[in-house]
């Protein structure tokens, strides 16, 4: 039985990152759920939280090719429970004088927050987890949702451990070959 | 510029550090094209005294003779080709490398920096193209990235499972001032290859080994790319356990060895496919259960437990399930077994195991009908050609028929003796693997055995083993088809011949072709002559031989599991399957 698996990817900080991955993705036949990628508190590494449905074995399929590419530094699977992850949603809801205040009242509920207002419409930020973000959607769905736009996941695990600590890796370069003996 | 043991000092354009830098990391030979964007890379390389450059007639001649090289050698091969059309020109040999894991650096030039992305004249994004089909991959812009950049490629292409890397340089950064200084040290936090294998794994291994009763060594190309063929023959040596050596491993063990029971797979030899069906235990080294070589995997060696070991972990389990895997070198693995079972004890009864397989061998060997008609076998040429040449020779082929007929029919008893396109299974490899096979070993015989579809696709290369001295021997197995897709044909559709028939008796004259080359041209067409006309080719060192074998063409590849089928399904020959006296297990 498939199931999503939230897996956060340390990478390099390089152009071509991006697509590397989601061109293994692609071609490999593995789905994405969602993507989000941004910086960490090291400025050459970049994070990415990827949210896959995937069987357990094809998932240990995506680990392993994933660390094949050079770029990719350290991958953990975040387990739901031991971790906190958020989405960011902006909706931009029907609303003039008879329903602002109902839709107002259903943002409270949800500790979302009012961003931008217009004679009929306001738009709404909600930072949550997927089930709350769709509870809070289908709550404002009656009042008629003129546009919306959602980031990918963001997680990260509960405590105080970092999953960027990381040893210093180094590898000797061989001496330039200084006087070259031609097999030939 | 001074040069000082592979340091420069001073202001160097980007083109002289990507010379020196390829000096630094070694390279002695480059295959390649010059064109616009790689120009000033051009310049210095011709006064450079330590890389000889090759100048090839296609790119893919260029990317297939760095993988001939480095097949032969175990040395990294080089290519170099400019922007757009010269970089997609390495498409192909980029992805063959990458399949068959050649470690291979590709150097590419690239527009511009200030005009990438604009569509520019021979602009590709070479380095977007080649991310699926490369081990890794740059695009270089700034000058001082060069000499890390270089020494990164190279140590990406030959370190854990080799494999090719392509460097992008833009114009604009060849063309800049910069300074020249090699690397120390590489910061790659990303890339860390596994070389030594876990202990743990090593002793369940060895502890599956002892208890097994019908254990078969899988050989792959892993054992040639780590050079562990020595190790091969000692845990073989002590065990007693057969031996099977896939398309890519073919002289990984020694073809006269009894314990051998030659290559598995869809054209396996039946005691080959039997061992891998039949057993309980596959120690898997360096293999990756293809579809080729597992036929339905449902139904692939049923019974078998997996020692599945390889350096490359996502292998591990990609297509079948093991049971015991370790990841780690070949090398390390096989010794790491290989002491282990001298402490323990290398005392598994395989004693029935091995007489039905020997069996199975004696009663199946490799055969072939000689055609009614008198005219010549295209197995035969090739028995012939593997006995005359004799095991030191190197031998490159293209893909099809001849191909599983050079992988059956010459004994191969070194490994990097057999070179051919294995995974992508490239038509057209075998000319310019062989040319490049043959300037990494110059003192080797080189013979190309090709078919005559093949041969159409890359002699262009010809030439340049003409004109640079690179005498190489190219043996046309002369069907006048694309011989294994009529086979298919006949067994799968009705004997409709779609397209499959080249007139290459008639169309070109190879011999002339030959001739037309700077070769010398020889052709055969009876029994009697094929061992004058390979003696006659044998004899001829100071130019390339083209030798076209015109063969009978209906010989068909046997045996044969069709495809998706399962292993139990092989013939023997058309309509014959083996019968497995499965009571002497």
């Amino acid at each position: 039985m498939s199931s999503k698996h939230t897996l956060s990817v340390l990478v390099e900080n390089k152009p071509g990152v991006l697509a590397r991955i989601a061109g293994l993705f692609s071609r490999r036949g593995f789905n994405i759920d969602s993507l989000a990628v941004g910086p960490t508190e090291h400025p050459e590494i970049s994070r990415m939280t990827i949210v896959v449905n995937v069987e357990e074995s094809p998932l240990e399929q995506v680990t392993k090719q994933l660390n094949k590419l050079v770029e990719v530094i350290k991958i953990v699977e975040l387990d739901g429970s031991a971790s906190v992850n958020r989405e960011l949603l902006l909706v931009k809801v029907r609303a003039d004088a008879t329903t602002r205040g109902a839709v107002l009242d259903a943002v409270q509920l949800f500790r979302a927050k009012v961003v931008d207002v217009a004679p009929d419409a306001v738009t709404v930020q909600a930072v949550g987890n997927a089930d709350k973000l769709a509870d809070l959607l289908r709550v404002l769905e009656p009042f008629g949702i003129r546009e919306l736009v959602q980031s990918g996941m963001v997680a990260i695990g509960r405590g105080s451990r970092s999953i960027s600590e990381r040893p210093q890796r180094t590898v000797t370069v061989p001496a330039p070959v200084s006087a070259i003996t031609i097999a030939h | 510029m001074t040069e000082q043991g592979g340091q420069v000092s001073g202001s160097v354009t980007g083109a002289q550090s990507l010379v020196t830098s390829l000096e630094a990391a070694g390279v002695t030979d480059i295959f390649g094209i010059p064109g616009g964007a790689i120009l000033p890379a051009y310049d210095p390389l011709m006064d450079s005294t330590r890389i000889r450059h090759i100048l090839v007639r296609h790119e893919q001649g260029a990317g297939h003779a760095a993988q001939g090289y480095a097949s032969a050698t175990g040395r990294v091969g080089v290519c170099m080709a400019t922007s757009g059309p010269g970089a997609t020109n390495l498409v192909t040999p980029l992805a063959d490398a990458h399949m068959d894991s050649v470690p291979m650096v590709a150097v590419t030039g690239q527009v511009g920096a200030a005009m990438i992305g604009t569509d520019a004249f021979q602009e590709a994004d070479i380095r977007g193209i080649t991310m699926p089909i490369t081990k890794h991959n740059f695009l270089v812009t700034d000058p001082a990235d060069i000499p890390r950049t270089i020494a990164e490629a190279f140590h990406i292409a030959s370190t854990g499972r080799p494999g090719p890397v392509l460097v992008d340089v833009a114009k604009s950064a060849l063309q800049a001032q910069t300074t020249f200084a090699w690397p120390t040290e590489l910061q790659l936090p990303g890339y860390r290859p596994v070389t030594t294998p876990h202990a743990k794994q090593i002793k369940e291994a060895v502890r599956l080994i002892r208890e097994a009763r019908r254990p078969v060594l899988y050989v792959g190309g892993g054992v040639i790319r780590a050079r562990a063929s020595r190790e091969l023959a000692q845990l073989a040596a002590l065990t007693g356990i057969p031996v099977v050596t896939t398309l890519m491993a073919r002289g990984a063990f020694p073809d006269s060895n009894p314990q051998h029971l030659g290559m598995p797979g869809m054209h396996g030899t039946v005691a080959a496919v039997a061992g891998l069906q039949k057993s309980d235990l596959i120690i898997s080294l360096g293999a990756r259960f293809d579809d080729r070589v597992t036929g339905n995997l449902d139904s692939f060696a049923p019974n078998a437990l997996v020692i599945h070991a390889d350096i490359d972990p996502a292998e591990i389990g990609k297509n079948r399930h093991a049971d015991v895997p370790i990841v780690g070198d070949c090398r390390e693995v096989i010794a790491q077994l290989v002491a282990l079972l001298q402490a323990e004890g290398a005392d598994g009864d395989y004693e029935s195991w091995i007489a039905f397989l020997a069996g199975l061998k004696k009663s199946y060997p490799l055969g072939y009908d000689a055609p009614a008609d008198g005219s010549l076998s295209p197995q035969y040429v090739i028995e012939r050609l593997g006995a005359i040449a004799g095991p030191e020779t190197i031998f490159t082929s293209g893909v099809g028929q001849h191909q599983m007929w050079a992988a059956h029919f010459i004994d191969y008893e070194r490994p990097n003796t057999w070179l051919n396109s294995g995974g992508l299974g490239t038509m057209g490899f075998s000319v310019p693997a062989a040319m490049g096979a043959k300037v990494g070993m110059p003192d080797s015989t080189v013979w190309a055995i090709d078919g005559d579809g093949c041969f159409q696709m890359t002699n262009q290369e010809l030439a340049t083993c003409a004109i640079n001295d690179i005498p190489i021997k190219v043996a046309i197995i002369n069907n006048e088809s694309l011989g294994m897709v009529r086979q298919w044909q006949t067994l799968f559709y009705n004997e409709r011949y779609s397209n499959t028939d080249l007139h290459s008796k008639r169309i070109p004259d190879f011999v002339k072709l030959a001739d037309a080359y700077g070769c010398v041209g020889l052709a055969c067409e009876s029994p009697e002559e094929v061992d004058a006309t390979i003696e006659k080719a044998m004899a001829i060192d100071d130019q390339p031989v083209v030798v076209d074998f015109r063969v009978h063409r209906d010989a068909m590849v046997w045996p044969m599991v069709a495809a998706g089928s399962s292993n139990d399904e092989i013939q023997y020959a058309r309509d014959l399957a083996p019968q497995f006296d499965e009571d002497d297990l």
